[in-house]
């Protein structure tokens, strides 16, 4: 059931977007959001387009995992798409039946709308199919630095993170394994009307409630037994090494986004 | 009830990148009133296959025959229920599936789920807390006051309580002291006998199997490798540690003996005591010889 | 031999307001000396998980006093304490921190401040040590629980520790993985003479140490060597604990008139046993 999921998975590899210090992906992608805003004709839809393309060839990811990650939000895309298509109502009209007229234009921005989501999606999926968790979770701790100053607990909510990556797979495990428990039990939790369905998360609920806290306690043992005991003074296993490549990436987006500007109308 | 599987294989996350096979190809039939031991190490499919005697798994190939229930590959099987109810399954640290208020309440879910009466579960849950050796008082306890054994225990006593007929039990003594680990299997046996139960055991204690099976399959790498009675598998060491598997202590123990006094026992022994009985009657014969 | 380690008249009960409270661990004295691998046993419940909790200040005795290197254990000098000790825990899973080994193993030595180069340089170290190397940058949910194991223990030693406590760091364990966890224990220790504690119920683990400490219902029952402490024999069984096999095996070839010289802990001392008693004579 859950090991189908492939959106936010992370892809082992050794391509140059993987190799990329998590902090420069992160800026990358944010900075990416923005300029894709940036696009507003034919020529900027194209050159987003062929951009992402690139990256996605450099990343060497296969496409199916990138489609996948598309499925979710789909039936958005769909919807703008056809909002785009039947609100807009400019240019040489292509098609008339009845009361539904579509214009150029329409479909021009229903086009480009489809592009932006699909750059974006693919964007984000590339961050996280190329970045392990651990990384991007090490790259946000850096980027925040800055906001210790205004008393923002950094280290803490970084470790948090680290922590809740750390047990999702094992979770998951449990949850799998406390359902079919339950199902061996006569519960079911997938045919029947919503309130025995309801109420037939609560044998599901409570043990995992249970056994979360039991953990949780557990490893709070473990970690002031081994001499836990905050931020303070604490050195770092994990560094980050920014490489010329960073570097490189960084200014490929400035060029972009130059570019964008240029032919922008 | 007879179990049967028949050319079953089961692949996880199938139809994406990630698929793995978990079975391949598994083929053997559980009679009824058999105990059974299927004995792995870990990785070896045994957890995989138990979640397919009551249909928790379907499997991607291959078919199951549950009593006169066929769950096939590939086909959308209705009203699992029933066969839920006749193959109750002890998963491996079965206290972690305890959530109601009260252990009388707990033990009482799965009857209830199974259309049984409130009256009928209630007195299922009265009998059974005594059978699993629990004092009467912790019926209105709360489960999670009790201990890690006694709360197995309940455990145990709410997959009973839905008077399955065929038991599948997961490791049932995981993380049990000695005598808590003695006291488990013995209930077991003792049911397996006297309610005329199939009881299915996945374990890698080759002492337990030793002990209490008539039977034995041994699974490796997704696939069943070898079955028999206990007398036949652990006949056979070399082939066992193909399996990456060490026969019981008894049995390389009567492997030292017949090898210091070069001479083979009639027979191979699964228990201390039939061991120790053995061991004396070929000394006797051997001094009455020299 | 220095002392590594002493409870000196412990007592402690989770309930202490309560009047008919029970004393969780009641009057316990021992020490453990550098190099000795000392085996603390008793059924569950019989109070020698709240011992090691006494031991690196999760909880504090009511009674007596728990000292580490001689200096009695107190709120002051507790992190320098918990330094000196390494300790694995039961579960496997629930005491992974890091996202992969190697992480998880520095995780201490980052509590510590122990500067980048030098936690590199240990961290390989400690991991050859119990010989998970090539799993550097493994997840703990692709790795087997004796490998889990195998990693804690390697998180314990990359601190340096005086001394190693095993909380029933094999119960939860396959076969394969206790032997796993024992035969890396059993190594280090004939390769460093690291001191170590293990709280256990099984008793083939116990038969490893030098000295093993008999709990029953919170009070120490007895201590010795283990060929002292399985002489008590069905003593052992009634507080239910089990007789090694070669032991078992033992008393009832007595019970079918095997001429035998005594009880034997080990299978290797048995099988002597019966060629000397039978044949040799």
């Amino acid at each position: 059931m859950m090991e189908k999921m492939i959106f936010g998975r992370f892809l082992p590899g050794d391509s140059p977007v993987h190799k990329l210090d998590p902090r420069s992906k992160l800026i990358f992608v944010f900075a990416f959001i923005i300029i894709v805003f940036l696009a507003n004709n034919t020529v900027t839809y194209a050159l987003l387009l062929a951009f992402t393309l690139l990256i996605v060839l450099v990343s060497r990811i296969r496409l199916y995992f990138l489609i996948n990650g598309l499925k979710p939000v789909l039936f958005l895309m769909a919807f703008t798409f056809l909002i785009h298509i039947f609100m807009t109502k400019e240019g040489a009209i292509v098609f008339e039946w009845k009361f539904i007229t579509i214009y150029e234009e329409g479909i021009r921005q229903g086009i480009f709308i489809s592009i932006r989501f699909l750059v974006l999606v693919f964007m984000t999926s590339i961050l996280t199919l190329t970045t392990s968790p651990i990384s991007i979770t090490d790259g946000i701790e850096v980027l925040l630095n800055p906001l210790k100053a205004v008393k923002v607990p950094v280290h803490e909510l970084a470790l948090m993170m680290s922590i809740s990556l750390r047990f999702i797979p094992t979770l998951m495990d449990e949850t799998d394994k406390i359902m079919k428990a339950q199902m061996a039990r006569g519960s079911d939790l997938s045919s029947g009307p919503i309130k025995d369905r309801i109420k037939a998360v609560v044998p599901l609920l409570v043990p995992l409630f249970v056994s979360a806290f039991k953990r949780a306690e557990d490893l709070a043992t473990a970690m002031e037994v081994r001499g836990y005991r905050g931020g303070e003074g604490r050195t770092r296993y994990r560094k980050l090494k920014w490489d010329m490549s960073d570097t490189f990436a960084l200014m490929l987006l400035v060029g972009m986004a130059v570019l964008l500007f240029f032919y922008r109308s | 009830m007879d179990i049967k599987l028949q050319q079953v294989s089961y692949a996880y996350a199938q139809g994406t990148p990630f698929e793995k096979l978990a079975l391949f190809d598994v083929d053997f039939e559980i009679p009824s009133h058999t105990y059974q031991a299927i004995i792995g190490h870990t990785g070896s499919g045994k957890s995989t296959i138990l979640q397919h005697f009551n249909a928790l798994l379907k499997p991607t190939s291959g078919e199951v025959h549950i009593g006169d229930r066929v769950v096939v590959a590939g086909k959308k099987a209705k009203d699992l229920k029933a066969v839920r109810q006749k193959v109750g399954i002890v998963f491996q640290f079965p206290e972690h599936q305890l959530f109601e208020e009260t252990v009388l309440k707990d033990i009482m879910f799965g009857p209830m789920n199974f259309g049984v009466s409130e009256q009928e579960a209630e007195a299922r849950a009265k009998e059974l807390v005594g059978l699993v050796g629990l004092p009467g008082d912790v019926l209105e306890k709360s489960p999670f006051d009790l201990s890690g054994g006694q709360m197995r225990r309940v455990a145990i006593a709410g997959v009973l309580a839905m008077e399955p007929e065929v038991i599948v039990l997961d490791e049932p003594t995981a993380g049990l002291d000695p005598r808590g680990q003695k006291e488990i299997m013995d209930m077991f046996y003792k049911l397996h006998k006297e309610r005329g139960l199939t009881t299915i055991l996945v374990t890698h204690s080759m002492e337990d199997a030793a002990r209490y099976a008539d039977s034995i399959v041994i699974m490796h790498e997704g696939k069943n490798v070898l079955s028999g009675t206990p007398q036949e598998i652990f006949k056979d060491v070399e082939t066992l540690k193909n399996f990456r598997l060490e026969p019981p202590r008894i049995v390389r123990f009567q492997q030292k003996i017949e090898k210091m006094i070069n001479k083979s026992f009639s027979k191979i022994c699964l228990t201390e005591e039939e061991l120790a009985i053995e061991i004396a009657r070929v000394l006797r014969e051997e001094r009455g010889q020299s | 031999m220095p002392e590594i380690l002493s409870l000196n008249n412990v007592t402690f009960s989770y309930t202490p307001e309560e009047k008919e409270s029970r004393n969780a661990v009641e009057n316990v004295s021992f020490a453990v000396q550098e190099g000795e691998w000392i085996a603390i046993v008793g059924h569950n419940g019989s109070g020698k998980s709240t011992i090691a909790k006494l031991m690196n200040g999760l909880l504090y005795p009511q009674q007596g006093d728990v000292r580490i290197l001689r200096q009695p254990l107190s709120e002051e000098n507790l992190w320098e304490s918990r330094s000196q000790m390494g300790m694995v825990f039961q579960n496997p899973d629930n005491q992974f921190v890091g996202a992969t080994v190697q992480d998880d193993v520095a995780f201490a030595l980052e509590n510590n401040g122990v500067p980048f180069e030098e936690m590199v340089e240990r961290v390989h170290a400690a991991l050859d040590q119990v010989k998970m190397n090539n799993f550097l940058d493994h997840e703990p949910h692709h790795l087997s629980g004796g490998q889990k194991q195998r990693v804690a223990i390697a998180g314990a030693l990359a601190l340096k520790p005086k001394l190693l406590i095993l909380d029933e760091a094999t119960s939860m364990l396959d076969p394969q993985g206790r032997v796993e966890v024992l035969q890396t224990v059993q190594t280090l220790r004939a390769e460093t003479g690291l001191t170590v504690l293990s709280i256990t119920h099984d008793l083939e683990e116990a038969m490893l140490a030098d000295r093993v400490l008999f709990m029953n219902d919170g009070k120490k029952f007895a201590e010795g060597t283990p060929a002292e402490i399985f002489t008590l024999g069905d003593k052992l069984v009634e507080f239910g604990l089990d007789l090694p096999f070669a032991m078992k095996l033992s008393k009832l070839l007595q019970k079918e008139g095997v001429p035998l010289m005594g009880q034997h802990m080990t299978e290797e001392e048995l099988v002597n046993d019966l060629w000397t008693s039978n044949f040799n004579k």
